[in-house]
């Protein structure tokens, strides 16, 4: 019974487009993510001048300030563009899918 | 006037409060604190948390009857709840005093440390969570030997839970003593006995349940104390980061430089590997993970985390606000300066509390000790639950009685495994109150990545993933982050009084992870026997419902 069911999910096209779809969006934010934190590891071990330099001419607040709350921001915006995205779209697909096989 | 401790004593307390072992592994701990004044609005205040807490625990207990509520809630919390469950989790007292003494001190350095705290939670997001809630019940290990063979790969998971939960438990009992004795001016086998039993009644009596609500309420007093710090900060200044930035590099001794990465992160291979045992390990931390089986379904699962990210980024910003605010309103006053004038009273890890004071007056100063106390309390008692199940659900339910447990079975163990783990700490707490225990933390963060992590998302992403590959996999990551920290500046050198570490690095996380890796790929490969194949056969109906959240489990009715 169960066997019969995971066959028709897998024979299902939808199943095959839910699987590459959310994969590969969840791999591209997850690539945003490694890169931005770790080009931000890699400058403060290889340039920490560069993140140390003011704003504009005369300020106090550094680049890195700016960088830095940049990097939150980023975190928080990439988890709530891949949940509208995984529980909207996604999880209609997937009902679709699981109607399927009722 | 209260009269704190040494510096060194207060960073003993608290870098072993969840920070990293690199973040303070400057200051010498030479364990010795005195004890202070009793601070009575502290105590009033904090009595009033426990009073409530306990009253939540008595209704939850009345809510606990299966197994299921008692390890999961009965998978009734909601996306933000949780969220917020899993921000309490996250935020503990080093995070708020630690990361803001840290700015205190280096300024934008404390950013580096808040943000390598935070990457990790998108990852777990995009890779982890929805898998994680549809394959797994009550613990991380369901996942990992979801199509292995239960008994090896059970006690592989629980291994790394114990000593990741120990670590972190041992970590939290002295720091927890150490900061009590100086906010409340109690004992430190007082303070530690308090911690350790409230902690079980909390967890033997009100489960899951009680214990997320705990950890709610006190993330929601700690958000709340400090958004009002960093207001009253930003008002100073009409709300301008650059007036306050101005003020606080003209009466700081590091000037300019505040504003610039310092000696903090400066080896690369450090800094990286550090990178990765943050990231990685916070995808291992068997406590974390847990909360995810406390929600209903994969959508509630990956909310949780949409609003945890939302609410330790924003209390991360509050914390860099107020080390900077400390800097202006607490250093140089003399009322906060210590009495031999070499900085301020308590050490730089007092400077949040201080500045809660000069922001606040004694009762808002009352109130943050508090917090903090609470703070404590609600991560050991996720902590202590999260090492219970690990015994009654993974060891004694399913390695022992082969999955034969009855739910009253599991629960008793359960709750004898949590006043077990409940005096072991108290015991280990005391015992480890003049060590040097500094290298903690980073270690269970480093063996949480070296050896829960790999296991956990080779078995949902790797189909090639054998019961021997895992095995021997995730030994071997628990093995070499432990000896390599052994070897390392921070245990060889810092610890045992060796003139040179035999191995350079604090952090162990690039190449135990790599270890552990390589291991599990390579055994898995050289696999030949029936088993194995069967292993990877059954991958697809695993992926499936890992995919579709076919067959996972769902909340209970009530």
């Amino acid at each position: 019974m169960t066997n019969q069911i995971h066959e028709r999910i897998k024979a299902n096209p939808k199943f095959q487009e839910l699987c590459a779809k959310r994969s590969s969006f969840a791999w591209t934010l997850s690539a945003v993510m490694l890169i931005a934190y770790y080009a931000f590891v890699a400058v403060i071990a290889f340039f920490p001048a560069s993140l140390g330099t003011p704003v504009s001419e005369g300020a106090i607040t550094s680049v890195g300030i700016y960088v830095g709350l940049a990097l939150i921001i980023l975190s928080f915006v990439l988890t709530g563009i891949y949940v509208q995205k995984a529980n909207g779209e996604f999880d209609a697909l997937n009902k679709e899918i699981l109607d399927e096989v009722k | 006037m209260k009269r704190f401790g040494t510096f060194s004593s207060v960073v003993a307390g608290l870098t072993t409060l969840g920070l990293s072992s690199a973040a303070f592994a400057a200051g010498a701990i030479d364990g010795a604190v005195q004890k202070q004044a009793t601070n009575w609005t502290a105590i009033v205040m904090f009595v009033a948390f426990v009073l409530a807490t306990l009253g939540i625990t008595y209704w939850a207990a009345s809510k606990t009857k299966s197994a299921k509520d008692f390890y999961a809630a009965g998978g009734g919390i909601t996306g933000f709840q949780n969220g917020l469950a899993i921000a309490g989790d996250y935020m503990s007292a080093a995070s708020f005093l630690g990361i803001a003494g840290l700015v205190f001190t280096a300024g934008f350095d404390g950013l580096i440390y808040s943000i390598g705290f935070l990457v990790g939670w998108p990852v777990i997001l995009f890779l982890v969570a929805e898998r994680l809630r549809n394959l797994g019940k009550y613990t991380f290990a369901d996942v990992a030997s979801y199509r292995l063979q239960q008994g090896p790969i059970r006690s592989l998971a629980a291994s790394g839970t114990l000593v990741v939960v120990l670590l972190y438990l041992i970590a939290q009992m002295v720091g927890a003593g150490k900061l009590i004795q100086l906010l409340f001016g109690l004992d430190y086998g007082i303070a530690v006995g308090l911690v350790g039993v409230l902690m079980v009644g909390y967890v033997m009596f009100g489960g899951m349940l009680a214990t997320t609500w705990v950890q709610i309420i006190k993330a929601v007093l700690l958000l709340s104390g400090a958004t009002f710090m960093a207001l009253m900060v930003m008002t100073h200044y009409g709300f301008s980061m650059e007036a306050m930035f101005k003020h606080a590099t003209e009466v700081h001794s590091k000037g300019i430089k505040l504003m610039q990465p310092g000696g903090l992160v400066s080896d690369p291979v450090d800094a990286i590997s550090l990178g990765l045992a943050l990231m990685f390990g916070t995808a291992g931390l068997p406590h974390i993970l847990m909360r995810f089986f406390t929600v209903s379904d994969a959508k509630e699962a990956r909310k949780s985390v949409f609003y945890a990210t939302g609410f330790i980024g924003y209390f991360y910003i509050l914390t860099f606000i107020i080390g900077f605010g400390a800097i202006v309103l607490v250093l140089n006053h003399p009322e906060f300066m210590a009495a031999d004038g070499k900085g301020i009273m308590g050490g730089s890890n007092m400077a949040a509390i201080h500045l809660a004071k000069a922001v606040g007056g004694d009762l808002f100063l009352g109130f943050i000790s508090a917090v903090a106390f609470a703070t404590i309390l609600a991560v050991v008692s996720g902590l202590t639950l999260s090492g219970a199940s690990a015994v009654s659900h993974d060891l004694y339910a399913s390695v022992w009685r082969k999955g034969r447990a009855s739910d009253a079975d599991e629960i008793r163990v359960s709750k004898i495994t949590t006043m077990v783990l409940g005096v072991l700490a108290i015991i280990l707490g005391i015992a480890f109150e003049k060590q040097n225990i500094a290298f903690m933390v980073g270690l269970a963060f480093s063996i949480a990545a070296s050896a829960n992590f790999p296991v956990l998302f080779m078995s949902m992403f790797w189909k090639g993933l054998t019961t021997k590959g895992a095995f021997y996999g995730g030994f071997a990551g628990l093995i070499s982050a432990s000896v390599l920290v052994i070897l390392g500046p921070t245990i060889w050198k810092d610890v045992m009084g060796h003139a040179d570490a035999l191995f350079p690095y604090k952090n162990p996380a690039i190449f135990s992870m790599t270890i552990a890796f390589a291991i599990t790929y390579i055994v898995s490969k050289i696999d030949g026997s029936q088993t194995a194949r069967d292993e990877m056969e059954a991958f697809e109906a695993q992926y499936i419902r890992s995919q579709t959240g076919l067959g996972a489990e769902g909340a209970s009715d009530h």
